[in-house]
């Protein structure tokens, strides 16, 4: 019992999760948007600052949440930096993949396996489908901020 | 119907045999006639502590469902033959239990409805249609699930009425002279909870009822957190409408009940068309039945109106004196417990409470909490509990929520304390 939890809450997720990285508002983002968590209440704010060439020079958001997703949000945000969109879009979909299938295997993918060996702190979810949403919470909240979708922007 | 509560009559015995304290109450008994009690979740006894958000069923409930469609089962209201009377007699049965549970005066005042979410949406809307205009005013509380606020914003949205908040205090209590201070000329009807399924508060629903009437305003109780736990008597608290739902009350899902006053449910347009509720049907025009048909459209939840009627002699049979007494005891000591463990917070404090505790801890997120305890079998509400308006008025996003009924022990609780230990071992 304890085993499976104690996967789940990996030190790396207490400490992202009690000191979240890059928990603040860039003044120069330009991609913003909220992803609710219906279960549970929560709400992240993602803000994304893209180069016109597509790449993604910072990466921060905001919110309380629990230790799932406050850790995914604070590692997402810290790894993001310097990827495009397209790189951004490729990791959403692998790691979607990692929390939800127990045969992934981050060997058989050809991209950004430093990212996707980074990430695996968060594969303890697997065991607990009900949390897999507080895990990709942040990511899709990313995704609909590159799409430009739930736009909290005023500008 | 079946003539099985069993555990209810030994524990009835048992006190008329000299002890009366609350002890009498034979928990084993009233968990022997619940089977999903014996199962077991990851290696653990279950430890139920989710009974606010659905309770689990006796014996005696899934019997008599089993029992109508294996040996009266037909439709209702239709045919002349032997099985449709016997059906019909006893789907109307459950209604007769209905209200004989809540004291209504008749069983005509007892509308069956999916949920309690149904009959609430059926008062905004009928009632809405009938004595509502823009401007007009609707008084709920803090205290509120979100199916006693969205239907009144639906309305807001269709006819522009307005929407009136009663405060409660950081304890969580209800303030009753605040709400009536809220009372104006504008104001149609008062929609409130009984008990509040966050924090567990008892609204002063009979005195808000005195002194809403004392203004000539009628009020809907939306009371399927009460039901469970203590005596409703509809017609001393002189209640318009009381809605509750059968699936908390150790009744099965799909049915729930609307209890209105004759000439208050009378006065009323239809709700949905369809068979059954009409008197007349020309391509013309229709006549409509008086209720509880009226409101009725379509083939009703038969078996599970008979299941109601079922979980309702089971808790009629234990007493309800007596399970409020039961409980009563296992709040007091859940919340004594609790309130022991370092860093855990209870959110609501109210004087008057059901036995529903609510609580939050510094260390760790109420989902964290629920995923934790939920590895040594205890089954916890997390989240907003559906009351994302009152969370924020207490500044909170979620907590974690253990709520206790008929079968719970004094064990289980101390299982819940020794499961959040793991928590803080985790998280501390």
């Amino acid at each position: 019992m304890l085993d499976e939890l104690r996967e789940l809450y990996q030190e790396v997720i207490l400490d992202h999760g009690r000191n979240p990285r890059n928990h603040r508002r860039p003044e120069d983002a330009n991609r913003h948007a909220t992803g609710n968590n219906p279960i549970c209440g929560d709400a992240l704010i993602v803000h994304l600052t893209i180069d016109e060439d597509g790449t993604i020079r910072d990466a921060a958001f905001e919110g309380k949440g629990c230790a799932i997703s406050i850790a995914s949000a604070s590692l997402m945000t810290d790894i993001l930096r310097g990827k495009t969109e397209a790189e951004a879009r490729a990791l959403f979909e692998n790691f979607h993949q990692m929390c939800t299938n127990d045969d992934f295997d981050i060997a058989a993918v050809a991209d950004d396996a430093e990212a996707l060996e980074r990430l695996q702190v968060l594969s303890g979810v697997r065991a607990f489908p009900m949390r897999v949403k507080c895990a990709t919470l942040a990511w899709h909240t990313m995704s609909a901020a590159m799409a430009r979708k739930n736009d909290v922007t005023t500008e | 119907m079946n003539e099985a509560s069993t555990a209810a009559d030994r524990t009835l015995g048992d006190r008329a045999a000299g002890d009366n304290s609350t002890l009498a109450y034979d928990v084993e008994r009233v968990r022997a006639d619940f089977p999903i009690l014996t199962r077991e979740v990851f290696g653990h006894p279950l430890v139920y502590l989710d009974s606010a958000a659905s309770a689990q069923k006796p014996r005696q409930v899934l019997d008599a469902m089993r029992d109508a469609y294996e040996t009266h089962y037909s439709n209702v209201h239709r045919g002349v033959h032997r099985m449709s009377q016997l059906a019909t007699d006893a789907f109307e049965g459950g209604r007769e239990k209905v209200a004989r549970f809540i004291n209504a005066g008749s069983p005509d005042e007892i509308v069956f409805t999916r949920n309690a979410t149904e009959a609430l949406n059926l008062v905004a809307d009928c009632f809405g249609r009938a004595f509502m205009k823009a401007g007009d005013e609707v008084i709920i509380s803090t205290l509120e699930h979100h199916s006693n606020i969205v239907p009144w914003q639906l309305l807001r949205d269709r006819i522009g009425i307005v929407l009136r908040v009663a405060p409660i205090d950081d304890a969580g209590n209800f303030l009753l002279d605040d709400f009536e201070a809220l009372i104006g000329p504008r104001t149609r009807l008062v929609a409130m909870t009984h008990v509040s399924n966050a924090l567990g508060t008892i609204v002063p629903i009979k005195e808000v009822i005195a002194r809403a009437h004392a203004r000539g305003v009628a009020v809907l109780v939306d009371g399927s957190q009460a039901a469970p736990h203590m005596t409703i008597d509809v017609q001393d608290l002189d209640a318009d409408f009381y809605a509750f739902t059968g699936h908390k009350v150790y009744g099965p899902t799909g049915i729930g009940v609307l209890y209105g006053k004759r000439e208050r449910l009378n006065a009323l347009p239809p709700y949905q068309g369809g068979g059954e509720m009409i008197a007349s049907v020309t391509f013309e025009k229709s006549e409509f039945k008086d209720a509880p048909h009226r409101f009725e459209a379509g083939t009703p939840a038969i078996v599970e109106a008979i299941g109601l009627g079922a979980a309702l002699d089971y808790v009629e049979g234990l007493g309800r004196e007596t399970i409020a007494a039961h409980e009563s005891g296992i709040l007091a000591y859940a919340t004594a417990r609790l309130g022991q463990v370092p860093g855990l917070t209870i959110i609501g404090t109210a004087r008057e409470k059901a036995s529903i505790v609510s609580f939050t801890m510094a260390c760790a997120h109420s989902h964290d909490i629920g995923t934790i305890v939920d590895r040594t079998g205890v089954a916890l509400r997390t989240g907003h509990h559906c009351a994302q308006p009152l969370l924020q008025r207490l500044g909170l996003t979620a907590t974690a929520r253990a709520s206790f009924g008929i079968y719970n022990t004094r064990e289980e609780v101390d299982v819940l304390v020794e499961a959040l230990g793991t928590v803080t071992e985790i998280f501390g």
